[in-house]
């Protein structure tokens, strides 16, 4: 690695990564509606995308540099353990099925635009919304993180960036204009420019994993010599653990691990801030259901990509840090010029949902944080102008996590957010079901579910680090070894229940429910509720 | 499903427990790991737990489709017995 710079490579790099910039500044003109100086315009693209545009919006979200780099890295790691990501895409279409249209009603009839504003609503309390909030933008940091990682991952093949003797500032300098121009064309565009910019990804994706899946498999002499030489490779015994690398199947007591990291990472998806975004943008209820039955081929790219972190293994890729099996792969496996588009895709792969993402952490501050508690009298101008600065300051919080963790087993930091996130599983979903939860055992719950969460994580210790080392622990009294995150939502929803026993019995009082049962089904065409623009403000 | 806010109209009926029954089906068969955590038979060289799952990313997507189908018929078979634009 770092032999000097792949100068071809890295020209196409460049060329696509100069493309998308202008695509990002230019987005601001398309679809563009009268008011752009509000939330609703800038954070949810005027709440008017169909089918396709959703699509590559809801695609973005999912398909990552969490797919391109941090599962194929996680099976060059350890084997069959990193494929989970399947199983876990499998089981978010019928998640999605049966709660987000229910959610897109509500939001539409009292202009929610995010969680927090739901979770207010329904329960008549800001505390579970500040809660919702906070868990919300937390758990976005290291998912954004992440693909940074990615994109620095591709920088440090391609030669730019520099090895670890490297001055800090000058490996980390590309990075840090990668990010730059990011920041700049979210700020400037909103969510228009990733639903722009999300086109050209996915069709350098589409066109990389096709390249990819039939090209190095050939060259590598089939998949039989490759899980061949993979399944050799796992067998050795790692000389610091005494444990053999890794597996092609799960053994016995693997299994939970894969069962329960596949199911939390599920539940977590549609918590997270950015999805909820892409979910409200779309134009009608029918839009989402229609998506989750085209969503699956997605789920196709991620199983055919994991499958890369074997071939990684059987072209005799050998990097202490595994994030680097894959864009070395490339590099090894392509021609320069077809590197260099391999790069783009992953890199501009990586900036879509970091974009998403912060812009669905600046609403969820502005909406419920800065309107609820610092500033309840804030103009539609004065909203939009926070939520740009705070798009700004989440990545910031970002970079810290790459700058300063970790990140050989990058996969740990989506599944450290997916630990936080699920913690409002019970108030979100629960709510959007029944009023039966009390609010403020849905804070005691959330509250113990975090701690627990946050506090059996960082005494998780690996290899390399002493905490936040891994995302699986033993689970109190099953015995078996399983996702962090599960046990503390088991741990919350038990909570919760007792509480609302308790908290019932004593008749606490229960908050007043602004929304109506018709309201969750309620569609584009029923009174009250327009595939457009409720103005921000009016949901108060 | 709580779609049914109408009166009269039951809850749960033939197709809506087969809409269920479509939904749930992936996690039945994705959780219970041991079902498919073998090597073999394995198909062009990959070994069964791999291809197996992949497979399933094809069958969920039929099962959504043929929930989402339903879903669809019956929405207008309600809606036109209420005669009123019902979701």
């Amino acid at each position: 690695m770092n032999d000097g710079v792949n100068g071809v490579a890295l020209a196409v790099f460049v060329f696509f990564f100069l493309v998308v910039t202008v695509l990002g500044f230019m987005a601001a003109r398309w679809r563009r509606a009268e008011n752009e100086n509000s939330l609703d315009e800038w954070g949810l693209g005027g709440r008017s995308f169909g089918t396709w545009v959703t699509w590559f919006l809801l695609g973005g979200d999912l398909y990552t540099a969490y797919t391109f780099v941090a599962v194929p890295a996680a099976i060059y790691a350890a084997g069959a353990a990193g494929f989970f990501a399947v199983p876990y895409t499998i089981l978010v279409y019928p998640l999605i099925f049966t709660f987000l249209p229910r959610l897109w009603s509500v939001s539409h009839k009292h202009g929610y635009v995010t969680t927090s504003d739901f979770v207010r609503g329904r329960f008549g309390s800001k505390g579970l919304s500040l809660a919702v909030a906070v868990t919300g933008i937390l758990a976005t940091m290291p998912y954004i993180a992440l693909q940074l990682v990615g994109i620095q991952a591709v920088l440090d093949v391609m030669g730019v960036g520099g090895g670890e003797s490297t001055h800090w500032f000058v490996k980390d300098l590309p990075l840090l204009i990668a990010f730059g121009v990011l920041a700049a064309y979210t700020y400037s565009s909103g969510l228009r420019a990733p639903a722009l910019i999300a086109f050209v990804k996915d069709t350098l994706i589409y066109l990389v994993i096709a390249v990819a899946i039939v090209y190095i498999p050939i060259k590598l002499g089939g998949f039989d010599v490759i899980f061949d030489t993979a399944g050799k490779a796992f067998d050795q015994v790692n000389p610091v653990t005494d444990k053999p690398r890794g597996a092609l199947v799960p053994g016995d007591a693997g299994q939970w691990t894969y069962a329960t990291l596949a199911l939390g990472s599920a539940l977590a998806l549609f918590m997270y801030p950015h999805s909820i975004t892409a979910t409200l943008s779309s134009g009608s209820r029918d839009v989402i259901r229609r998506n989750t039955t085209i969503l699956p081929l997605y789920s196709l790219m991620l199983g055919l990509l994991a499958l890369l972190g074997f071939m990684a293994i059987a072209a005799g890729i050998k990097v202490q840090n595994g994030q680097l099996a894959i864009p070395q792969l490339f590099e090894d496996m392509f021609p320069d010029w077809f590197t260099g588009v391999a790069f783009a895709a992953i890199g501009i792969g990586a900036l879509v949902p970091a974009a998403i993402m912060s812009i669905a952490a600046a609403n969820l501050f502005t909406r419920n944080i800065y309107k609820d508690f610092l500033k309840p009298d804030a103009t539609p101008a004065q909203e939009t102008k926070v939520s740009k600065i705070v798009s700004l300051l989440v990545k910031v919080g970002a970079l810290a996590f790459v700058l300063t963790m970790d990140k050989t087993v990058a996969i740990n930091f989506q599944l450290l957010g997916g630990i936080w996130i699920l913690q409002t599983f019970p108030a979100l979903v629960g709510g959007l079901f029944t009023r039966w939860f009390h609010r403020w055992a849905l804070l005691g719950g959330w509250a113990v579910g975090m701690v627990y969460g946050t506090w059996t994580a960082y005494n998780v210790a690996s290899p390399t680090q002493r905490h936040f080392g891994g995302s699986s622990a033993e689970i109190p009294g099953i015995g078996e070894i399983g996702y962090i995150g599960l046990t503390a939502f088991a741990l919350n929803l038990l909570v919760t229940v007792v509480l609302t026993f308790v908290l019932r019995a004593v008749k606490a009082p229960e908050g007043v429910d602004e929304t109506a049962e018709s309201d969750y089904t309620a569609d584009v065409g029923d009174p009250g509720v327009s595939p457009e623009l409720p103005k921000v403000g009016t949901g108060h | 499903m709580s779609e049914a806010a109408q009166e009269k109209q039951p809850v749960v009926t033939p197709v809506r427990v087969v809409i269920a029954l479509c939904l749930i089906a992936p996690f039945v068969a994705m959780l219970w790991v041991s079902s498919y955590a073998r090597r073999d038979p394995a198909l062009i060289g990959i070994p069964f737990f791999y291809w197996y799952q992949m497979l399933w990313v094809v069958l969920s997507t039929v099962l959504t489709m043929v929930a989402y189908r339903l879903w669809h018929r019956e929405q207008r078979a309600r809606a036109s017995r209420d005669g009123g634009a019902e979701r």
